[in-house]
């Protein structure tokens, strides 16, 4: 009888793991999130005229909520595609960092390369959220399959969120519609609030806020980029700054 | 717009410019250990747009929400993320709070 020692006490099989992960999401608050957000877009996509498989097939393709939203009003007020594409590619440069900082978080020395394509296409802030939370107390060899079941589960949420939008679609009261709407700030807030350990991860959200909506109000092309590598750069700095000093 | 065509759409102008990030950050972390001074660098510039993202929502907000007054949106955010710090720290609590005060705000004011 081997030992029992913490890993192998808790080690899962692939499909245990990745159910443990679809269970997480379900568990957490971001999927209630996510749920709303997804009522308020697939409203939105109704509106314009947009199918169902359509609305689902986007949320499985793009799986970027901003995304989505920049997606449906612009191709349907009949933006160029070029310009289209334009504005998705700068809502989405987010996922850049995102999956640099979670791909290392799951990979092992022998980890195959493929294994490693669908968590990267699951990343999006609600599943980078709840893995960056999460990972630390999962073992290594779970955290691939626990990641995509986190995946799956908040894009069951999502679809789920979709079909009940469609349901809903012209009869959402404004009140309601403003409340889904302000889902996605607070919760996002919050939870990466809960997140944050290191002194950078703190001062890279203290600096966020207010070089963001300052980049955005001098109309700075790109601002969220910017707002990205010179805030993320100037809280990585600080921090360096400040343990050298120790 | 026809049914084939804006599938085609969706994935020249939705799906290829989002998932072109994800591509080129599952090429660079081929190179990034986990701990590594470039791991902690990239954190704190996801973390930095999602900050910037929140703010810019609260402050410019899309669709119906920016029919709420700007002093309800922060009295909310304020509220939201206090009741998470007092009430050991849960996401629903907070969230939870903020979006009533939200909705009491909003509706007060007459929307």
């Amino acid at each position: 009888m081997s030992p029992a020692t913490p890993t192998n006490l808790w080690h899962r099989s692939g499909a245990a793991s990745f159910l443990a992960g679809f269970r997480a999401a379900w568990l957490s608050a971001l999927a209630y999130v996510v749920i709303g957000t997804y009522i308020g877009i697939a409203a939105l996509t109704h509106d314009f005229g947009f199918g169902l498989w359509w609305a689902m097939a986007s949320t499985v393709l793009v799986w970027a909520a901003p995304a989505q939203v920049i997606l449906v009003s612009a191709l349907a007020t009949g933006g160029a595609p070029l310009a289209t594409a334009l504005a998705v590619g700068v809502s989405s440069a987010r996922l850049l960092p995102m999956v640099m900082s979670l791909l290392p978080l799951i990979k092992r020395p022998k980890t195959s390369y493929a294994t490693l394509i669908l968590p990267a296409h699951f990343t999006a802030v609600s599943v980078w959220i709840e893995a960056l939370r999460l990972l630390p107390a999962i073992s290594r060899q779970e955290r691939i399959p626990f990641v995509n079941g986190l995946g799956i589960g908040f894009m069951c949420a999502a679809q789920a969120g979709t079909l009940i939008g469609y349901y809903l679609a012209g009869s959402l009261p404004p009140l309601l519609s403003a409340g889904l709407l302000f889902l996605t700030p607070v919760s996002f807030l919050i939870s990466t609030t809960r997140n944050c350990r290191l002194t950078s991860d703190w001062l890279a959200l203290a600096i966020g806020i207010v070089l963001g909506p300052l980049m955005a109000a001098w109309q700075v092309g790109l601002d969220l980029l910017w707002t990205g590598v010179v805030g993320g750069s100037l809280a990585y700095g600080i921090h360096r700054l400040r343990e050298a000093l120790k | 717009m026809s049914e084939l065509n804006a599938y085609a759409l969706l994935v020249l102008v939705g799906f290829l410019p989002s998932e072109m990030w994800r591509v080129l950050g599952f090429v660079a972390a081929r190179r990034i250990a986990d701990e590594s001074e470039f791991f902690i660098w990239a954190r704190s510039v996801a973390i930095a747009v999602l900050a910037g993202v929140i703010a810019k929502i609260i402050l410019f907000p899309p669709g119906t929400l920016a029919s709420v007054p700007l002093s309800i949106r922060l009295c909310a955010t304020a509220v939201g993320f206090l009741t998470f710090l007092v009430a050991r720290r849960s996401l629903l609590a907070g969230v939870a709070a903020g979006e009533a005060v939200l909705i009491l705000g909003a509706l007060a004011y007459g929307i």
